[in-house]
């Protein structure tokens, strides 16, 4: 089964909500039960609440370049922005630091991204109050929505660029969170496209190949661009294109990239002479 | 594509390919020498070579030999957790012919004169796929239930498996056969819609001209 397009996706979601659609469309793929389907992603849930508990300020990655920024956020930030948008901003930051010192992540829906959703529902959960329960439909309509993005595009940097992962990421927590905020399936749509439109191009051009600079803060951008998109969809603003179209046009985009701009680590901030520096010292150092 | 190949694994990082990806090769090449390593030579090939060691490949290939899933937290600590336990291994590169990008050759002996040589690839956001066992092509990915049987090539075994599975009602779903040279060695790797219980691998395993047979069990996270 699964959905091939936003607009069956949301034509789905007409007798039930879009989150069970997207559940019960998973039990029919499967030959599940609806009970094995839901605890499955509630798992990953708490995996992801696990992940930033578990984060260490102390921890360096192998290579040394990442550790440390989700907590100098969250003590140091001055206050340009509110306390809930510094929150998800750390949260972005402990996931993915987390995931490149090799802490215990969700792909969600790749390692690289990984911070993306948890920044979005966690900080969301705390100040709004929301249930376990509601946070796990809410990954249901990411899920939905990303299965869409994956079928018709790329979720995989090294097709599509980084508008592939921390894009898709990104859209998908912005429909998420019009769902918490009991928008509708339309609205979903209009925050997953508009979120996706405003990262649609981002490069993949991480230094020395690693899943590290920028990635980690490129989950940033990709927290507060979905933030901002469901903001947007929930006040009402219509999105133009459709989101199906949107999603076609990521492809496209990222069809034509060149090479060394998808996950090669040959172009971008990789080819900096800051980037190959890095990459020339790391190759140095040899184990075994 | 269902939606937990959207949303998950739950992952050691950093990388899906080059860490979760790495720790399943290790944890099905295990599963196919049948025990727990005593050495292991780990070859690394293209991308696994040129950024294994920053995206921990290494020490997750070694974690998959030791047994651990991809998101064992004790995964970073494999190489020390592997001297604890008596497995000696060697890291290096090397360039395969013609390979996907992210491969790597693992040659694995138990100590005791069995050994394994074990050619994978991990394809992205944690899939993999073996290409080769003992240097005969035998391609799975693991994600269905899949027999792999190592036997004598010689009338009747091919037979002897698709009549045992037909009888327990387990469907077969691709099946491909492979040999060193006649009358030699034989391969045969089959994927099934339906789980293979335990006794039936049993009869299997005694069964008149069977070498070695595995059996990965996707549900099972293998």
């Amino acid at each position: 089964m699964a959905f091939h397009s936003v607009e069956a996706l949301c034509t789905a979601a007409g007798a039930v909500p879009l989150w069970e659609a997207v559940l019960l469309d998973d039990c029919q793929d499967r030959g599940v039960a609806r009970d094995a389907s839901f605890s499955r992603m509630a798992a990953l849930w708490e995996a992801m609440k696990q992940s930033v508990r578990d984060y260490d300020p102390d921890k360096r990655s192998a290579c040394g370049l990442t550790g440390g920024t989700g907590a100098q956020v969250e003590q140091a930030a001055v206050g340009l922005m509110s306390p809930f948008v510094t929150a998800v901003m750390s949260t972005a930051l402990k996931v993915g630091e987390c995931n490149a010192c090799m802490g215990r992540i969700v792909a969600a829906p790749t390692a690289g991204a990984s911070g993306v959703l948890p920044a979005v529902l966690l900080p969301m959960q705390k100040a709004r109050g929301f249930s376990d329960e509601e946070a796990v439909r809410a990954l249901f309509v990411a899920a939905g929505f990303g299965q869409v993005i994956a079928t018709r595009a790329s979720i995989a940097g090294a097709e599509g660029g980084c508008q592939a992962e921390i894009g898709s990421a990104s859209a998908m927590g912005a429909a998420a969170l019009v769902s918490l905020m009991g928008g509708t399936p339309e609205q979903m749509s209009f925050a997953c496209a508009s979120a996706l439109q405003n990262l649609m191009g981002l490069v993949c051009d991480p230094v020395a190949g690693l899943v590290e600079l920028p990635c980690v803060r490129r989950n940033v951008i990709g927290s507060l661009n979905a933030l901002a998109a469901a903001e947007l969809a929930l006040a009402g603003v219509r999105n133009v294109i459709p989101c199906d179209e949107v999603i076609d046009a990521m492809r496209a985009v990222g069809d034509s990239l060149p090479s060394s701009l998808r996950e090669t680590g040959g172009g971008g901030l990789a080819a900096t002479p800051t980037g190959r520096h890095i990459a020339e010292m790391l190759s140095g150092h040899t184990q075994n | 594509m269902n939606i937990f190949d959207i949303m998950g694994p739950i992952m050691v990082g950093p990388s899906s390919s080059h860490t979760a990806g790495a720790a399943r090769i290790g944890y099905i090449a295990r599963r196919l020498l049948g025990c727990q390593p005593a050495r292991a030579e780990i070859l690394l090939h293209g991308s696994f070579a040129a950024t294994g060691q920053g995206h921990g490949t290494d020490r997750a290939l070694v974690a998959g030999l030791l047994g651990m899933a991809p998101d064992d937290p004790r995964l970073p600590a494999s190489f020390e957790l592997a001297h604890k336990a008596g497995m000696v291994f060697s890291i290096s590169n090397t360039v395969l012919r013609g390979a996907h990008p992210n491969t790597v050759l693992l040659r694995l002996s138990d100590g005791a004169g069995q050994t394994v040589e074990v050619n994978a690839s991990s394809l992205g956001g944690g899939r993999i796929r073996v290409n080769a066992i003992d240097g005969m092509e035998a391609t799975f990915t693991g994600d269905y239930p899949t027999l792999i049987i190592r036997n004598e090539d010689r009338p009747g075994q091919v037979a002897e498996v698709a009549s045992l599975l037909s009888w327990r009602g387990v469907n077969i779903a691709t099946m491909q056969l492979y040999r060193d040279k006649r009358g030699g060695l034989a391969v045969m790797v089959i994927e099934s819609d339906q789980p293979i219980q335990q006794n039936m691998i049993e009869v299997l395993r005694t069964s008149p001209g069977m070498v070695r047979v595995t059996y990965l069990n996707p549900e099972r996270g293998n």
